[in-house]
């Protein structure tokens, strides 16, 4: 299992994600209000502000499970959800969005197992299902994925008699199971009792080292600094300030930003 | 902090030692005792005793014809038709209401709307209606065409010969059923949590696959409870449909031997023993595949092996009397010894 999986249209300049205004609206509630980001290839970035600051729907975005009101939003180099020709976007159909999807991990706060398949079950059925790989293969990936989150003597169980804490490092192995090249994490420990958020956090460090490209909406500014190449703070739909975590951490230049570190710190 | 204990000011009552509580004496007590229990259960039994004894001997029971017309070859096909009544009308219902509850959810409001008219239509007339209108449908609809409307049919046949009264009467209890499954089976798929359809999403996985894969296996769980009820539902539902009229089914063969013996009690008797040994059966069935379908939520650890010796805790599913969905005791949270992170990164 290499975490560098480089695909044929792959240039170094390219960034891995590329947000330019993006904007979304829930109804009349504008939640992102024109977010312009990038995060180049192998970069960790950790998202953090107050909750409702549009985080969480940012990070949707970029696997098209919310919609864009407004701006682009492209992963490595393709733009998502939208195919383009002669200047005009067309909607892709629900295929086209899943084929997209399919390079792009996604861990959830509440984790989202499937309780009625064990453990194993669970990282065995997207490349099983969705890539139709060979039974035999997609097994001896998945238990070495277990094994690699610390896992492989809790195969056989079914999330509802795993801890919280193994539950998300299984969600995690059912992602990279997918081979992504961008893992999105959503409040990955929030939903964790305290003691378990080490063996999740853990499990990250181990594939921010290998060079996984990675986004992390998180609180956990502990992990922000010592893995995150960058930090950005959102707050009310906007980037307030972004930079190297240490610098921001450290010095927070905006009002904002101090004010709700001096909370979290 | 959390290993002290809280010492407050009542300085009276020192908590003991965390080990004396261990290794004290089993509480010992005198039982309370509840006479009126006793009483009212005595007096339960004796009315039924009572009753049991009367029926044995009265002569309007008449057991021997009982006995007699129990194994009777005309009852035991009649049985067996009121099976294949139910088994095909509950097929078809169980179907059709799928489609019904996905048209029900589905973003299209025409199709939305079609499924609800269907509903409003068929939940809101009596089934005894419905099959007599069934009954009669070769008067309104004489002929069956298939073809271009308003043009020649290229096939045409006529109604009374396509559809004897079985098929009419497995048509109305099978389009009746089908409003009440497709509300079973619309509730079932949005008692599954949206965190499910967006982690298969986000994996890639179509609609279909999403549907087929993660939401109905799980939706099977608040499906099943109530779609056993309706099967035993449908098994008693089938008497009607001497409505259509069609007279070859438990109840009315029942009725129509009785109508040359002039003798109608024992042969009701004798109907609702058929009916009773096939509800319990049922029943029993039903308590099979709710425990199949509480997987990952109920009792078993695993499919195959290693019945988790490092939980040590108690789980399993309670079936409660009167309750169609089981009780779950779910494990305490632990965590095995090494896998346990550091948490230095906090």
């Amino acid at each position: 299992m290499s975490a560098t999986t480089v695909g044929p249209a792959t240039t170094v300049d390219v960034p891995m994600v590329l947000a330019e205004q993006v904007t979304k609206s829930f109804g009349s509630n504008e939640v992102l209000k024109g977010i312009t980001l990038e995060v180049k290839r192998g970069e960790v970035m950790c998202l953090v502000g107050p909750s409702g600051s549009g985080k969480s729907t940012f990070l949707r975005c970029i696997n098209h499970l919310e919609v864009l009101s407004a701006g682009r939003l492209s992963v490595d180099g393709e733009l998502i959800g939208y195919r383009e020709s002669n200047g005009k976007l067309y909607e892709m159909a629900p295929k086209e969005a899943s084929k997209q999807r399919r390079d792009i991990g996604m861990v959830f706060q509440r984790f989202n197992l499937f309780p009625h398949m064990t453990a194993l079950q669970n990282v065995m059925e997207a490349p099983l299902r969705v890539k139709g790989l060979p039974k035999a293969k997609v097994e001896s990936t998945a238990r070495d994925l277990l094994a690699r989150v610390g896992l492989a003597d809790r195969a056989d169980y079914y999330p509802a008699h795993l801890s919280g804490g193994q539950q998300q490092r299984v969600a995690i192995a059912r992602a990279l199971a997918m081979e992504p090249k961008l893992m999105l994490f959503d409040e990955p420990t929030s939903a964790l009792d305290p003691e378990l958020v080490g063996e999740v956090l853990d499990v990250m460090k181990g594939l921010a080292k290998e060079g996984m490209t990675m986004i992390v909406v998180t609180h956990e500014m502990g992990f922000a600094r010592e893995v995150a190449d960058s930090l950005v703070f959102m707050d009310a739909g906007v980037v307030v300030e972004s930079g190297l975590p240490s610098e921001v951490l450290a010095n927070p230049r905006h009002a904002r930003t101090q004010a709700f570190l001096s909370k979290v710190l | 902090m959390s290993t002290t204990h809280p010492s407050g000011p009542a300085a009276g009552s020192t908590p003991p030692p965390r080990d004396a509580v261990s290794t004290s004496e089993p509480i010992k007590a005198i039982r309370l005792r509840h006479p009126w229990r006793v009483v009212f259960a005595v007096l339960l039994m004796a009315i039924f005793a009572l009753f049991v004894i009367d029926a044995a001997f009265r002569p309007a029971y008449d057991w021997p014809a009982v006995g007699k017309y129990l194994f009777d070859r005309r009852i035991s096909m009649a049985a067996l038709v009121t099976i294949q009544l139910t088994v095909f009308s509950m097929v078809i219902a169980i179907i059709l209401g799928v489609i019904l509850a996905v048209m029900r959810l589905s973003p299209n409001p025409v199709v939305k709307s079609v499924a609800w008219f269907y509903l409003w239509i068929f939940r809101g007339t009596p089934v005894y209606v419905q099959l007599t209108i069934w009954g009669l449908i070769s008067l309104i609809y004489t002929s069956i065409d298939i073809g271009i409307p308003f043009m020649d049919p290229w096939v045409s046949f006529s109604t009374n010969a396509a559809l004897n009264t079985f098929t009419l009467a497995i048509i109305g209890l099978a389009l009746n059923e089908a409003a009440y499954m497709a509300e079973i089976v619309r509730a079932g798929l949005l008692s599954v949590d949206k965190g499910q359809e967006e982690a298969s999403i986000a994996l890639g996985m179509s609609w279909s696959q999403t549907m087929t894969r993660v939401i109905l296996p799980q939706s099977m769980r608040v499906i099943i409870p109530p779609t056993g009820n309706e099967v035993i539902s449908m098994l008693k539902t089938t008497s009607l449909v001497t409505a259509v009229p069609f007279s070859l089914e438990l109840f009315t063969r029942s009725r129509d031997i009785s109508a040359e013996t002039f003798n109608p009690i024992p042969l009701l008797i004798v109907a609702s023993i058929w009916y009773l040994f096939f509800t319990s059966i049922l029943m029993v069935g039903q308590y099979f595949l709710e425990k199949r379908f509480s997987r990952g939520v109920g009792d078993r650890q695993t499919d195959k092996s290693d019945p988790a010796p490092s939980t040590g805790a108690i789980t399993g599913v309670v079936p409660v009397i009167g309750s169609g969905q089981p009780t779950v005791v779910l494990p305490p949270k632990t965590d095995a010894p090494g896998t346990t992170g550091d948490g230095g990164a906090r």
